[in-house]
Protein backbone atom coordinates (compact mmCIF):
# COMPACT_ATOMS: atom_id res chain seq x y z
CA UNK A 1 0.00 0.00 0.00
CA UNK A 2 1.69 3.09 -1.17
CA UNK A 3 1.45 6.38 0.93
CA UNK A 4 3.76 8.17 3.60
CA UNK A 5 4.73 6.66 6.88
CA UNK A 6 2.07 9.06 8.46
CA UNK A 7 -0.95 7.48 7.27
CA UNK A 8 0.30 4.51 8.73
CA UNK A 9 0.87 5.76 11.75
CA UNK A 10 -2.07 7.45 12.93
CA UNK A 11 -3.88 3.75 12.80
CA UNK A 12 -1.76 2.58 14.95
CA UNK A 13 -4.15 2.32 17.90
CA UNK A 14 -6.46 0.60 16.31
CA UNK A 15 -3.99 -1.86 14.65
CA UNK A 16 -1.81 -2.68 17.26
CA UNK A 17 -4.33 -2.66 20.55
CA UNK A 18 -7.85 -2.63 18.74
CA UNK A 19 -9.25 1.12 19.93
CA UNK A 20 -12.45 1.45 18.45
CA UNK A 21 -15.12 3.85 20.29
CA UNK A 22 -18.74 3.66 21.92
CA UNK A 23 -21.56 5.97 21.31
CA UNK A 24 -22.82 6.94 24.77
CA UNK A 25 -26.13 7.75 23.36
CA UNK A 26 -27.26 3.62 22.04
CA UNK A 27 -24.04 2.05 23.38
CA UNK A 28 -23.51 0.75 19.91
CA UNK A 29 -19.66 0.13 19.79
CA UNK A 30 -17.71 0.69 17.00
CA UNK A 31 -14.15 -0.11 15.05
CA UNK A 32 -12.47 1.53 13.67
CA UNK A 33 -13.61 4.51 15.55
CA UNK A 34 -15.89 6.80 14.41
CA UNK A 35 -16.79 10.39 13.94
CA UNK A 36 -20.83 9.96 15.23
CA UNK A 37 -22.85 6.98 15.15
CA UNK A 38 -24.76 6.43 12.25
CA UNK A 39 -27.75 5.27 14.30
CA UNK A 40 -27.88 8.56 16.95
CA UNK A 41 -25.79 11.19 14.36
CA UNK A 42 -26.19 14.54 16.26
CA UNK A 43 -26.83 12.92 19.36
CA UNK A 44 -23.90 11.40 19.30
CA UNK A 45 -21.29 13.98 19.00
CA UNK A 46 -18.63 14.26 21.12
CA UNK A 47 -20.45 11.22 22.92
CA UNK A 48 -17.93 9.11 21.17
CA UNK A 49 -15.70 7.45 23.83
CA UNK A 50 -12.80 5.09 23.06
CA UNK A 51 -13.03 1.73 23.87
CA UNK A 52 -10.45 -1.36 23.98
CA UNK A 53 -11.39 -4.22 22.22
CA UNK A 54 -11.18 -7.69 23.40
CA UNK A 55 -10.30 -8.68 20.23
CA UNK A 56 -12.35 -12.23 21.03
CA UNK A 57 -15.27 -13.07 18.32
CA UNK A 58 -16.44 -15.68 15.66
CA UNK A 59 -16.25 -16.33 12.06
CA UNK A 60 -19.45 -14.99 10.49
CA UNK A 61 -18.12 -15.42 6.54
CA UNK A 62 -15.01 -16.40 4.93
CA UNK A 63 -12.64 -16.92 1.83
CA UNK A 64 -9.79 -18.31 0.48
CA UNK A 65 -7.55 -15.89 -0.98
CA UNK A 66 -5.65 -17.67 -4.34
CA UNK A 67 -4.80 -14.98 -6.16
CA UNK A 68 -3.48 -12.27 -3.93
CA UNK A 69 -2.37 -8.56 -4.12
CA UNK A 70 1.06 -8.40 -4.35
CA UNK A 71 2.14 -7.89 -1.12
CA UNK A 72 0.45 -11.04 -0.27
CA UNK A 73 1.51 -13.54 -2.84
CA UNK A 74 4.24 -15.47 -1.52
CA UNK A 75 1.09 -16.07 1.44
CA UNK A 76 -1.24 -17.65 -0.94
CA UNK A 77 -3.04 -19.82 -0.50
CA UNK A 78 -4.55 -17.56 2.92
CA UNK A 79 -8.20 -17.26 4.36
CA UNK A 80 -9.73 -14.10 5.17
CA UNK A 81 -12.78 -13.64 7.27
CA UNK A 82 -15.56 -11.27 8.31
CA UNK A 83 -15.55 -11.95 12.11
CA UNK A 84 -17.86 -10.52 14.38
CA UNK A 85 -15.97 -9.06 17.75
CA UNK A 86 -17.69 -9.73 21.14
CA UNK A 87 -18.64 -6.14 21.58
CA UNK A 88 -20.48 -6.31 18.26
CA UNK A 89 -18.38 -4.26 15.17
CA UNK A 90 -17.54 -6.65 12.43
CA UNK A 91 -13.91 -6.80 11.26
CA UNK A 92 -12.09 -8.11 7.98
CA UNK A 93 -8.59 -9.79 8.84
CA UNK A 94 -6.71 -12.57 8.28
CA UNK A 95 -7.16 -16.21 10.12
CA UNK A 96 -3.78 -17.73 11.02
CA UNK A 97 -2.86 -20.62 13.09
CA UNK A 98 -4.58 -23.32 11.40
CA UNK A 99 -4.99 -25.48 8.75
CA UNK A 100 -7.03 -23.68 5.22
CA UNK A 101 -9.35 -26.16 5.82
CA UNK A 102 -10.50 -25.85 9.46
CA UNK A 103 -11.49 -22.53 8.70
CA UNK A 104 -15.38 -22.46 8.87
CA UNK A 105 -18.23 -19.87 9.49
CA UNK A 106 -19.34 -20.08 13.41
CA UNK A 107 -15.80 -20.64 14.49
CA UNK A 108 -14.72 -18.97 17.91
CA UNK A 109 -11.35 -16.64 16.88
CA UNK A 110 -9.08 -14.37 18.90
CA UNK A 111 -6.81 -11.56 17.74
CA UNK A 112 -3.47 -11.88 17.39
CA UNK A 113 -0.31 -9.19 16.53
CA UNK A 114 1.37 -9.58 13.76
CA UNK A 115 3.32 -8.03 10.77
CA UNK A 116 1.13 -7.08 7.99
CA UNK A 117 3.01 -6.02 4.93
CA UNK A 118 6.13 -4.33 4.26
CA UNK A 119 6.68 -0.70 1.88
CA UNK A 120 9.28 -2.71 -0.71
CA UNK A 121 12.55 -3.63 0.67
CA UNK A 122 13.88 -0.49 2.63
CA UNK A 123 10.24 1.09 3.52
CA UNK A 124 7.96 0.68 6.43
CA UNK A 125 7.27 -2.46 7.64
CA UNK A 126 3.08 -2.42 8.69
CA UNK A 127 2.06 -4.26 11.71
CA UNK A 128 -2.20 -4.78 13.00
CA UNK A 129 -4.20 -7.32 14.04
CA UNK A 130 -4.69 -10.97 12.36
CA UNK A 131 -6.66 -13.76 14.13
CA UNK A 132 -5.96 -17.27 15.27
CA UNK A 133 -8.65 -20.10 16.82
CA UNK A 134 -9.50 -19.66 20.28
CA UNK A 135 -8.32 -23.01 21.75
CA UNK B 1 -39.90 17.22 -12.90
CA UNK B 2 -39.50 16.79 -16.65
CA UNK B 3 -40.10 13.32 -18.18
CA UNK B 4 -36.65 12.59 -20.17
CA UNK B 5 -36.03 10.27 -22.78
CA UNK B 6 -33.22 8.16 -24.53
CA UNK B 7 -32.86 9.27 -28.08
CA UNK B 8 -29.21 7.67 -29.05
CA UNK B 9 -27.08 4.98 -28.12
CA UNK B 10 -23.63 3.66 -29.07
CA UNK B 11 -21.15 1.46 -27.53
CA UNK B 12 -17.69 0.06 -29.42
CA UNK B 13 -16.36 -3.12 -29.40
CA UNK B 14 -15.60 -4.21 -25.89
CA UNK B 15 -12.17 -6.53 -25.18
CA UNK B 16 -8.88 -6.14 -24.97
CA UNK B 17 -8.65 -3.13 -27.40
CA UNK B 18 -4.59 -2.85 -27.90
CA UNK B 19 -5.11 -0.46 -30.97
CA UNK B 20 -7.41 1.68 -29.69
CA UNK B 21 -6.53 4.52 -27.12
CA UNK B 22 -8.86 6.15 -24.35
CA UNK B 23 -9.44 8.80 -26.40
CA UNK B 24 -10.58 6.80 -29.57
CA UNK B 25 -13.13 4.91 -27.62
CA UNK B 26 -14.69 7.63 -25.93
CA UNK B 27 -15.24 9.37 -29.30
CA UNK B 28 -16.37 6.57 -31.10
CA UNK B 29 -19.09 5.76 -28.38
CA UNK B 30 -19.93 9.13 -28.62
CA UNK B 31 -20.53 9.72 -31.99
CA UNK B 32 -22.22 6.60 -32.87
CA UNK B 33 -24.83 8.03 -30.20
CA UNK B 34 -24.76 11.37 -31.88
CA UNK B 35 -25.48 10.10 -35.23
CA UNK B 36 -28.03 7.86 -33.52
CA UNK B 37 -29.84 10.47 -32.36
CA UNK B 38 -29.10 12.95 -34.97
CA UNK B 39 -28.15 15.73 -32.75
CA UNK B 40 -25.71 18.38 -33.46
CA UNK B 41 -23.02 19.35 -31.48
CA UNK B 42 -24.48 23.20 -30.66
CA UNK B 43 -27.94 21.39 -29.53
CA UNK B 44 -26.04 19.78 -26.47
CA UNK B 45 -26.34 21.47 -23.73
CA UNK B 46 -24.14 19.52 -21.49
CA UNK B 47 -21.91 15.97 -21.08
CA UNK B 48 -21.68 14.01 -17.90
CA UNK B 49 -19.07 11.17 -18.07
CA UNK B 50 -18.69 8.16 -15.56
CA UNK B 51 -14.80 6.78 -15.34
CA UNK B 52 -13.84 4.89 -12.39
CA UNK B 53 -10.08 5.58 -12.08
CA UNK B 54 -8.25 7.26 -15.20
CA UNK B 55 -6.12 8.06 -12.99
CA UNK B 56 -4.65 5.33 -12.21
CA UNK B 57 -5.23 3.17 -15.33
CA UNK B 58 -3.85 5.86 -17.90
CA UNK B 59 -2.02 8.81 -15.26
CA UNK B 60 -5.36 11.31 -16.56
CA UNK B 61 -7.52 12.85 -14.71
CA UNK B 62 -9.89 15.69 -15.60
CA UNK B 63 -11.73 13.52 -18.16
CA UNK B 64 -14.39 15.38 -18.31
CA UNK B 65 -12.80 18.73 -20.53
CA UNK B 66 -10.78 15.72 -21.91
CA UNK B 67 -13.89 13.52 -23.59
CA UNK B 68 -15.52 17.48 -24.94
CA UNK B 69 -11.81 17.74 -26.35
CA UNK B 70 -11.74 14.32 -27.88
CA UNK B 71 -15.37 14.54 -29.34
CA UNK B 72 -14.15 17.67 -30.88
CA UNK B 73 -16.18 20.22 -28.79
CA UNK B 74 -13.71 22.63 -27.97
CA UNK B 75 -14.73 25.02 -29.74
CA UNK B 76 -18.32 24.75 -28.47
CA UNK B 77 -16.72 25.03 -24.57
CA UNK B 78 -19.76 22.43 -23.50
CA UNK B 79 -20.14 22.16 -19.66
CA UNK B 80 -18.12 18.78 -19.33
CA UNK B 81 -18.44 16.80 -16.08
CA UNK B 82 -16.81 13.69 -14.42
CA UNK B 83 -18.44 11.37 -12.36
CA UNK B 84 -16.86 8.90 -10.09
CA UNK B 85 -18.72 6.14 -8.16
CA UNK B 86 -15.83 2.84 -8.93
CA UNK B 87 -18.09 0.40 -11.03
CA UNK B 88 -21.34 2.46 -10.63
CA UNK B 89 -19.40 6.03 -12.33
CA UNK B 90 -21.44 5.12 -15.52
CA UNK B 91 -25.00 4.85 -13.50
CA UNK B 92 -23.90 7.77 -12.06
CA UNK B 93 -23.45 9.57 -14.98
CA UNK B 94 -26.71 8.63 -16.50
CA UNK B 95 -28.42 9.88 -13.31
CA UNK B 96 -26.56 12.82 -13.16
CA UNK B 97 -27.55 13.72 -17.16
CA UNK B 98 -31.08 12.38 -16.19
CA UNK B 99 -31.22 15.11 -13.37
CA UNK B 100 -29.65 18.28 -15.02
CA UNK B 101 -32.79 17.75 -18.17
CA UNK B 102 -36.00 16.45 -15.61
CA UNK B 103 -34.75 20.04 -13.50
CA UNK B 104 -35.25 22.27 -16.72
CA UNK B 105 -31.82 23.38 -16.85
CA UNK B 106 -30.73 21.35 -19.54
CA UNK B 107 -32.37 19.51 -22.63
CA UNK B 108 -30.16 17.40 -24.33
CA UNK B 109 -26.95 15.65 -22.60
CA UNK B 110 -24.63 13.38 -23.91
CA UNK B 111 -23.69 10.72 -21.10
CA UNK B 112 -20.72 8.64 -21.40
CA UNK B 113 -19.14 6.08 -20.01
CA UNK B 114 -15.05 4.85 -20.14
CA UNK B 115 -12.34 2.57 -19.00
CA UNK B 116 -9.54 1.74 -20.94
CA UNK B 117 -7.35 -0.96 -18.68
CA UNK B 118 -5.28 -2.89 -20.32
CA UNK B 119 -2.69 -0.36 -20.63
CA UNK B 120 -1.79 -1.16 -17.26
CA UNK B 121 -0.27 -4.40 -15.99
CA UNK B 122 -2.59 -7.28 -14.47
CA UNK B 123 -1.92 -6.72 -11.03
CA UNK B 124 -2.09 -2.98 -11.19
CA UNK B 125 -5.49 -3.63 -12.53
CA UNK B 126 -6.65 -6.01 -9.85
CA UNK B 127 -5.07 -3.41 -7.24
CA UNK B 128 -6.76 -0.25 -8.96
CA UNK B 129 -10.23 -2.24 -8.62
CA UNK B 130 -9.17 -2.97 -5.12
CA UNK B 131 -9.47 0.60 -4.45
CA UNK B 132 -13.30 0.18 -4.47
CA UNK B 133 -12.72 -1.14 -1.72
CA UNK B 134 -12.06 0.40 1.90
CA UNK B 135 -8.50 0.33 1.62
CA UNK B 136 -7.61 1.01 5.45
CA UNK B 137 -9.98 -1.68 6.50
CA UNK B 138 -10.24 -4.04 4.25
CA UNK B 139 -7.57 -3.89 1.24
CA UNK B 140 -5.17 -3.41 3.73
CA UNK B 141 -5.31 -6.48 5.69
CA UNK B 142 -4.83 -9.01 2.59
CA UNK B 143 -8.63 -8.74 1.08
CA UNK B 144 -9.08 -8.68 -2.72
CA UNK B 145 -11.87 -7.25 -4.48
CA UNK B 146 -12.92 -10.92 -5.40
CA UNK B 147 -12.12 -12.33 -2.00
CA UNK B 148 -14.93 -9.69 -0.90
CA UNK B 149 -17.48 -11.04 -3.08
CA UNK B 150 -16.57 -14.31 -2.16
CA UNK B 151 -17.07 -13.95 1.26
CA UNK B 152 -20.84 -12.97 0.17
CA UNK B 153 -21.11 -15.78 -1.25
CA UNK B 154 -20.05 -17.90 1.41
CA UNK B 155 -22.40 -16.55 3.52
CA UNK B 156 -24.93 -16.82 1.23
CA UNK B 157 -24.10 -20.35 0.84
CA UNK B 158 -24.48 -20.64 4.52
CA UNK B 159 -27.93 -18.87 4.94
CA UNK B 160 -29.68 -20.30 1.77
CA UNK B 161 -28.08 -23.17 0.64
CA UNK B 162 -27.12 -21.32 -2.69
CA UNK B 163 -24.28 -23.92 -4.38
CA UNK B 164 -21.23 -23.29 -6.45
CA UNK B 165 -23.01 -25.18 -9.27
CA UNK B 166 -25.92 -22.11 -9.15
CA UNK B 167 -22.99 -19.83 -9.32
CA UNK B 168 -21.55 -21.64 -12.52
CA UNK B 169 -24.88 -21.18 -14.06
CA UNK B 170 -25.04 -17.71 -14.26
CA UNK B 171 -21.80 -17.77 -15.96
CA UNK B 172 -22.95 -20.13 -18.38
CA UNK B 173 -26.06 -18.14 -18.91
CA UNK B 174 -24.19 -14.88 -19.40
CA UNK B 175 -21.77 -16.54 -21.96
CA UNK B 176 -24.45 -17.62 -23.71
CA UNK B 177 -26.13 -14.41 -24.66
CA UNK B 178 -22.51 -13.04 -24.88
CA UNK B 179 -22.24 -15.31 -27.76
CA UNK B 180 -25.53 -13.34 -29.49
CA UNK B 181 -23.94 -9.81 -29.01
CA UNK B 182 -21.10 -8.57 -31.56
CA UNK B 183 -19.34 -5.85 -29.04
CA UNK B 184 -19.18 -8.44 -26.36
CA UNK B 185 -15.60 -9.60 -25.01
CA UNK B 186 -16.23 -12.79 -25.48
CA UNK B 187 -18.66 -14.82 -27.98
CA UNK B 188 -17.78 -18.19 -26.73
CA UNK B 189 -19.98 -20.55 -25.08
CA UNK B 190 -18.69 -22.14 -21.78
CA UNK B 191 -19.85 -25.38 -20.09
CA UNK B 192 -20.98 -25.97 -16.14
CA UNK B 193 -18.03 -28.14 -16.20
CA UNK B 194 -15.57 -25.63 -17.13
CA UNK B 195 -16.82 -22.61 -15.25
CA UNK B 196 -16.59 -25.58 -12.18
CA UNK B 197 -13.05 -26.59 -13.31
CA UNK B 198 -11.56 -22.99 -13.33
CA UNK B 199 -8.78 -21.55 -11.58
CA UNK B 200 -9.31 -20.83 -8.30
CA UNK B 201 -9.53 -17.27 -7.40
CA UNK B 202 -11.24 -16.66 -4.06
CA UNK B 203 -12.76 -19.82 -3.31
CA UNK B 204 -15.63 -20.38 -3.58
CA UNK B 205 -15.03 -17.66 -6.96
CA UNK B 206 -13.02 -19.24 -9.89
CA UNK B 207 -11.79 -17.37 -12.85
CA UNK B 208 -15.50 -18.12 -14.08
CA UNK B 209 -16.80 -15.91 -11.41
CA UNK B 210 -15.61 -12.94 -12.52
CA UNK B 211 -15.98 -10.16 -15.23
CA UNK B 212 -12.35 -9.80 -16.98
CA UNK B 213 -10.27 -6.80 -17.40
CA UNK B 214 -12.04 -5.10 -20.30
CA UNK B 215 -11.62 -1.54 -22.28
CA UNK B 216 -14.28 -0.46 -23.62
CA UNK B 217 -16.69 2.73 -23.74
CA UNK B 218 -20.49 3.58 -24.03
CA UNK B 219 -22.44 6.56 -24.65
CA UNK B 220 -26.28 7.43 -24.52
CA UNK B 221 -27.97 10.93 -25.85
CA UNK B 222 -30.77 11.99 -23.44
CA UNK B 223 -33.49 14.28 -24.25
CA UNK B 224 -36.11 16.31 -22.48
CA UNK B 225 -39.50 13.94 -23.75
CA UNK B 226 -41.59 16.86 -24.79
CA UNK B 227 -38.65 17.53 -27.47
CA UNK B 228 -37.88 13.90 -28.81
CA UNK B 229 -40.13 14.49 -31.81
CA UNK B 230 -37.40 16.42 -33.97
CA UNK B 231 -34.90 13.32 -33.49
CA UNK B 232 -36.64 10.38 -33.29
CA UNK B 233 -40.13 8.38 -33.70
CA UNK B 234 -38.48 5.75 -31.03
CA UNK B 235 -37.83 7.45 -27.74
CA UNK B 236 -37.08 5.31 -24.58
CA UNK B 237 -38.52 6.76 -21.71
CA UNK B 238 -36.78 7.02 -18.57
CA UNK B 239 -39.57 6.39 -15.82
CA UNK B 240 -37.41 5.81 -13.09
CA UNK B 241 -33.86 6.59 -11.68
CA UNK B 242 -33.11 5.75 -8.43
CA UNK B 243 -29.78 6.01 -6.46
CA UNK B 244 -28.44 4.43 -2.79
CA UNK B 245 -25.22 4.38 -0.73
CA UNK B 246 -24.25 2.27 2.33
CA UNK B 247 -21.10 1.67 4.21
CA UNK B 248 -17.64 1.29 1.79
CA UNK B 249 -16.67 -2.11 4.01
CA UNK B 250 -18.84 -4.88 3.66
CA UNK B 251 -17.88 -5.96 6.91
CA UNK B 252 -19.89 -3.01 8.47
CA UNK B 253 -23.09 -3.78 6.31
CA UNK B 254 -26.65 -4.70 8.23
CA UNK B 255 -26.11 -8.12 6.15
CA UNK B 256 -23.24 -9.63 4.45
CA UNK B 257 -25.92 -11.42 1.43
CA UNK B 258 -27.96 -8.27 0.90
CA UNK B 259 -26.86 -4.75 -1.21
CA UNK B 260 -29.26 -2.39 1.14
CA UNK B 261 -28.14 0.62 -1.52
CA UNK B 262 -29.63 -1.91 -4.30
CA UNK B 263 -32.25 -2.13 -1.82
CA UNK B 264 -33.10 1.69 -1.35
CA UNK B 265 -31.87 2.53 -5.23
CA UNK B 266 -34.95 -0.18 -6.08
CA UNK B 267 -37.67 1.15 -3.52
CA UNK B 268 -36.68 4.51 -4.86
CA UNK B 269 -37.18 3.88 -8.88
CA UNK B 270 -40.24 1.40 -8.09
CA UNK B 271 -42.10 4.17 -6.25
CA UNK B 272 -41.29 6.89 -8.97
CA UNK B 273 -41.87 4.45 -11.78
CA UNK B 274 -45.07 3.56 -9.88
CA UNK B 275 -44.46 -0.47 -10.73
CA UNK B 276 -43.68 -3.49 -9.04
CA UNK B 277 -41.05 -5.90 -9.42
CA UNK B 278 -43.04 -8.11 -11.25
CA UNK B 279 -44.15 -4.99 -14.07
CA UNK B 280 -40.15 -5.38 -15.02
CA UNK B 281 -39.95 -7.33 -18.64
CA UNK B 282 -36.04 -7.38 -18.57
CA UNK B 283 -32.84 -6.45 -16.52
CA UNK B 284 -29.39 -5.76 -17.14
CA UNK B 285 -27.62 -6.32 -13.54
CA UNK B 286 -24.44 -5.85 -11.82
CA UNK B 287 -22.79 -9.62 -12.44
CA UNK B 288 -19.02 -8.47 -11.33
CA UNK B 289 -18.75 -11.67 -9.98
CA UNK B 290 -21.92 -14.43 -10.15
CA UNK B 291 -23.13 -14.11 -6.43
CA UNK B 292 -23.54 -9.99 -7.58
CA UNK B 293 -26.43 -11.30 -10.16
CA UNK B 294 -27.85 -13.84 -7.37
CA UNK B 295 -27.87 -11.62 -4.92
CA UNK B 296 -29.17 -8.28 -7.55
CA UNK B 297 -32.47 -10.70 -8.64
CA UNK B 298 -33.51 -10.91 -4.95
CA UNK B 299 -32.81 -7.31 -3.83
CA UNK B 300 -34.56 -5.94 -6.87
CA UNK B 301 -37.64 -8.06 -5.49
CA UNK B 302 -37.27 -10.47 -8.15
CA UNK B 303 -36.89 -13.55 -6.18
CA UNK B 304 -37.47 -13.43 -2.53
CA UNK B 305 -33.90 -13.12 -0.45
CA UNK B 306 -32.47 -16.16 -0.73
CA UNK B 307 -34.56 -17.81 -3.63
CA UNK B 308 -31.48 -16.37 -5.96
CA UNK B 309 -29.38 -19.49 -6.53
CA UNK B 310 -32.26 -21.66 -7.17
CA UNK B 311 -34.28 -18.78 -9.50
CA UNK B 312 -30.74 -19.12 -11.64
CA UNK B 313 -30.92 -23.16 -11.59
CA UNK B 314 -35.05 -22.72 -13.04
CA UNK B 315 -34.01 -21.08 -15.72
CA UNK B 316 -36.03 -18.09 -14.82
CA UNK B 317 -33.59 -15.46 -16.15
CA UNK B 318 -32.89 -17.51 -19.23
CA UNK B 319 -32.83 -15.21 -22.66
CA UNK B 320 -36.24 -17.67 -23.10
CA UNK B 321 -37.30 -16.92 -19.21
CA UNK B 322 -39.70 -15.54 -17.29
CA UNK B 323 -37.63 -12.53 -16.78
CA UNK B 324 -34.27 -12.29 -18.77
CA UNK B 325 -31.28 -11.03 -17.03
CA UNK B 326 -28.40 -9.45 -18.51
CA UNK B 327 -29.42 -10.33 -22.01
CA UNK B 328 -26.14 -7.93 -23.19
CA UNK B 329 -24.06 -11.27 -21.74
CA UNK B 330 -23.71 -9.22 -18.39
CA UNK B 331 -20.41 -8.01 -17.41
CA UNK B 332 -19.26 -11.52 -17.22
CA UNK B 333 -19.30 -12.12 -21.06
CA UNK B 334 -19.71 -9.03 -22.27
CA UNK B 335 -17.01 -7.09 -20.25
CA UNK B 336 -16.83 -4.77 -17.43
CA UNK B 337 -14.84 -1.30 -18.66
CA UNK B 338 -15.76 -0.29 -15.32
CA UNK B 339 -17.17 3.33 -16.07
CA UNK B 340 -18.51 2.40 -18.95
CA UNK B 341 -20.60 -0.13 -17.67
CA UNK B 342 -23.64 1.09 -16.20
CA UNK B 343 -23.96 3.23 -19.26
CA UNK B 344 -23.63 0.34 -22.03
CA UNK B 345 -26.63 -0.97 -19.72
CA UNK B 346 -28.54 1.89 -20.75
CA UNK B 347 -27.53 1.06 -24.17
CA UNK B 348 -28.83 -2.49 -24.34
CA UNK B 349 -32.48 -1.95 -22.45
CA UNK B 350 -32.81 1.06 -25.03
CA UNK B 351 -31.80 -1.33 -28.08
CA UNK B 352 -34.15 -4.38 -26.16
CA UNK B 353 -37.00 -1.67 -26.08
CA UNK B 354 -36.61 -0.72 -29.48
CA UNK B 355 -36.94 -3.93 -30.55
CA UNK B 356 -33.22 -3.71 -31.63
CA UNK B 357 -31.71 -6.29 -30.18
CA UNK B 358 -31.70 -8.53 -33.06
CA UNK B 359 -30.48 -12.10 -31.94
CA UNK B 360 -31.15 -11.24 -28.58
CA UNK B 361 -34.32 -9.61 -28.60
CA UNK B 362 -36.67 -10.45 -25.86
CA UNK B 363 -40.35 -11.30 -27.19
CA UNK B 364 -43.13 -8.05 -26.50
CA UNK B 365 -39.92 -6.18 -24.27
CA UNK B 366 -41.87 -2.95 -22.77
CA UNK B 367 -40.24 -2.17 -19.66
CA UNK B 368 -36.54 -2.73 -18.75
CA UNK B 369 -34.36 -2.33 -15.85
CA UNK B 370 -30.81 -1.40 -15.15
CA UNK B 371 -28.64 -1.73 -12.34
CA UNK B 372 -25.43 -0.83 -11.39
CA UNK B 373 -23.07 -1.29 -8.24
CA UNK B 374 -19.97 0.44 -7.03
CA UNK B 375 -17.16 -1.50 -4.99
CA UNK B 376 -18.87 -4.35 -2.63
CA UNK B 377 -22.23 -2.44 -3.20
CA UNK B 378 -21.64 0.96 -1.37
CA UNK B 379 -22.95 2.46 -4.32
CA UNK B 380 -26.11 1.84 -6.43
CA UNK B 381 -28.18 2.93 -9.12
CA UNK B 382 -30.85 1.83 -10.77
CA UNK B 383 -33.48 2.96 -13.89
CA UNK B 384 -36.09 1.97 -15.69
CA UNK B 385 -36.82 2.47 -18.80
CA UNK B 386 -40.17 2.13 -21.42
CA UNK B 387 -40.67 1.87 -24.95
CA UNK B 388 -43.02 4.72 -25.61
ZN1 LIG C 1 -25.66 5.71 18.81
Amino acid sequence: MDGGVARFWREIPQRYNLIGNKCESCKRVFFPPRESCPHCRRKSMGKMEDIKLSGSGEIITYTIIHVGPEAFEEQVPYPIAIIKLDEGPHITAQIVDCNIDDVKIGMKVQSTFRKIQEDGYVGAIYYGYKFKPLR
Amino acid sequence: MRDVAVIGVGLTKFGELWDKSFRQLIAEAGSKAIFDAGVSGNEIDAMYIGSMSSGRFIGQEHIGALVADASGFSQLHIPATRVEGACASGGLAMREGYLSIASGMNDIVVVGGIEKMNDVGGNFATETLATAADQEWEAFFGVTFPGLYAMIAMRHMHEYGTTKEQLAQVAVKNHANGILNPYAQYQRKITLEQALNATMVAYPLGLMDCSPVTDGAASVILCAAEKTKKFTDKPVKIIASGQGSDTLALHSRRDICTLDATVHAAKMAYKQANLKSSNIDLAEVHDCFTIAEICAIEDLGFVEKGQGGKAVENKITTLDGSLPVNTSGGLKSKGHPVGATGVAQIVEITQQLRGEAEKRQVKDARIGLAHNIGGSGATCTVHILEAV
